[in-house]
């Protein structure tokens, strides 16, 4: 049977499973290889609907660093971004060890906690609209019963990204939830026993035990959060369109405008292609530091 | 039980209700804006429970003619998106998974780390080059960007993960590869086409992005309607809530029906669609 085996793999895996793949690769390459490779060609040009193209080399990528409003906005991205990935994660970690605990209804109670983050994000938006209103809305109100005076949360400069972050919040705690729930159904029971034995408290084995066992679990839900916080689109193009004024516009809203209400084919690709290796670039420096956070845990372990 | 035990139990309820009235009382007040008569949702303080309910905002919405258009544009769209994505992906992930080609999963991630926008702008000149854009057919194709990965990236995870033996047995008795692949890997898989099937079907269904850019009057989907609502009568309340409601309800239902199963799909790849 021994001699057999190396023939049987030789005749399993040949290239025959081809045939399988290929009109995947087919969709594959007309729905997102073709459009990368055009976007690439399109940035190069001055590219605008109605009008010939002409051939202007980096020229769009120039102007990325002197069009204020793109500075703006990535300024903007990147707040939205930092606060859409830290709360979720406090209040997910925070949901999957309340959800890692055993009562009565958890089944139901998970399906309606993981609601928010298979809703429509625009009716979503849309009931939020009316919550956030100043003068009707329901979250005023609540405010004006412990005594918080009414905001303008959305319409107001100051507060429009934190209150589109509040439900940036509300919609994907859930996820982290789910990846952190994940990683808590994987840590054995024995560390908790002897800790109690030794008389920890809650806190402690928090701390000392959950804490670095969740923590490449966490990583990959900060990950994922960054990749969407950052592409994040239809809530706030839905309850904003990046206003007031353009107090909300993030690149991928900017993007939006150039191409779509402008018609700045070339511009917007180019700022497309940035905004790509953006998002590649701020997920590699996570991975970086998640190595660095990793080599000096076992460094500093001893 | 102890006095501590006790405390712990009231702690532990005290989180899950903290936990988890965000979602409920969103939901609520959701289905309470659209079950209101215009003057209680305009009334300040807010009325929680009214006195009197009415499907009248429910009525308004699908009598208008165009929200069955809509609605079954959206059906066609997402149906058939999902369909040909289910099509091509399921043998795609069976390949990958038994070449061990884990290398052509970076594609996969790549489509799942771009703006959806990105694809927008090259396929909108393509699609208005070949004089499709009136018809529903863009919209397929382009949902296909959010279905494709997902379906792929699942049934790779899937299939590595069912025996081998089976479809070895098979093939010595003499099976083509087709004929293991039907008959063997395929039964086999159904659980893991499911959870394909409910993510793409979730995921298409909500997306936005490119219904705005693509779909001309007579081919809007639900969520960009929806949208067009927002911007044409913000003054009535209680109908806009109906239509948000009756857009996402759908997907609520599965999420409540088919939880086993996203919670699945969604820790094994954490996709998301757009």
């Amino acid at each position: 049977m021994s001699i057999e085996a190396p023939a049987q793999q030789a005749e399993l895996r040949p290239p025959s499973y081809w045939p399988f793949v290929l009109p995947a690769l087919i969709v594959v390459l007309a729905v997102i290889i073709f459009p990368w490779v055009f976007t690439i060609w399109m940035s190069m040009n001055e590219w605008k609907v109605g009008a010939p193209t002409t051939f202007v080399g980096l020229a769009n990528f120039v102007r990325m660093p002197n069009d204020p409003r793109f500075i703006e906005a990535v300024g903007h991205t990147l707040a939205y971004t930092a606060l859409s990935v830290i709360l979720p994660l406090i209040f997910g970690t925070f949901a999957a060890i309340v959800f890692h605990q055993k009562f009565p209804g958890r089944g139901v109670l998970r399906g309606i906690f993981i609601m928010p983050m298979m809703a429509t994000p625009v009716a979503i938006a849309l009931v939020w609209t009316m919550i956030f209103n100043p003068q009707l809305g329901v979250l005023n109100y609540l405010l004006s019963l412990i005594g918080i005076p009414p905001q303008l949360w959305v319409f107001h400069p100051a507060t429009v990204i934190p209150s589109l972050v509040l439900v940036e919040t509300w919609q994907w705690t859930p996820l982290v939830m789910l990846i952190v729930l994940g990683g808590l159904a994987a840590i054995p029971s024995e560390p908790y026993e002897s800790a109690l034995i030794d008389g920890a408290n809650f806190w402690q084995m928090f701390r000392y035990i959950t804490l670095p066992l969740i923590t490449p679990f966490l990583f990959i839900a900060a990950m994922i959060r960054l990749i969407d916080a950052l592409k994040s689109f239809d809530i706030i193009f839905a309850i904003t369109q990046g206003g007031p004024g353009s107090a909300s516009e993030t690149i991928n809203l900017y993007l939006y405008s150039v191409a779509f209400v402008y018609y700045d084919i070339g511009y917007g690709s180019a700022i497309a292609l940035v905004f790509f290796v953006l998002i590649i670039m701020l997920a590699a420096v996570m991975l970086y530091a998640r190595q660095r956070m990793h080599w000096n845990e076992i460094g500093g372990g001893a | 039980m102890s006095f501590r035990q006790i405390l712990g139990k009231i702690a532990l309820w005290i989180s899950v209700f903290v936990i988890v009235s965000p979602a409920i009382l969103f939901f609520l007040w959701m289905l309470s804006l659209s079950v209101k008569y215009e003057i209680d949702n305009a009334a300040y303080p807010p009325v929680f429970i009214p006195d009197r309910i009415s499907l009248d905002n429910y009525v308004q919405v699908l009598t208008s003619n165009r929200f069955t258009t809509y609605f079954f544009n959206t059906l066609i769209v997402t149906g058939s998106a999902t369909l040909l994505a289910l099509l091509v992906g399921v043998p795609a992930g069976y390949g990958i998974a038994r070449m061990n080609a884990h290398k052509s999963a970076i594609v996969i991630l790549i489509a799942r780390i771009t703006p959806g926008l990105s694809y927008l702008i090259p396929l909108f000149l393509l699609f208005q080059w070949l004089g499709l854009l009136g018809t529903l057919v863009p919209q397929i194709i382009i949902h296909l960007v959010v279905t494709v990965p997902i379906v792929i990236w699942i049934m790779i995870g899937y299939f590595e993960t069912t025996p081998m033996e089976l479809e070895e047995a098979a093939h010595i008795d003499g099976a083509t590869r087709w004929q293991v692949f039907r008959h063997v890997a395929l039964p086999i898989a159904r659980p893991g086409i499911a959870v394909a099937f409910i993510l793409a079907v979730i995921f298409s269904w909500n997306n936005f992005v490119f219904g705005i850019v693509l779909a001309g009057r007579e081919t809007r989907t639900l969520p960009v309607a929806v949208y067009n609502m927002i911007s044409f009568d913000q003054l009535s309340w209680g109908p806009l809530a109906a239509a948000a409601l009756l857009v996402t309800l759908p997907v609520l239902l599965l999420t409540v029906f088919a939880q086993r199963q996203i919670v699945a799909g969604l820790t094994a790849g954490a996709v998301k669609g757009g």
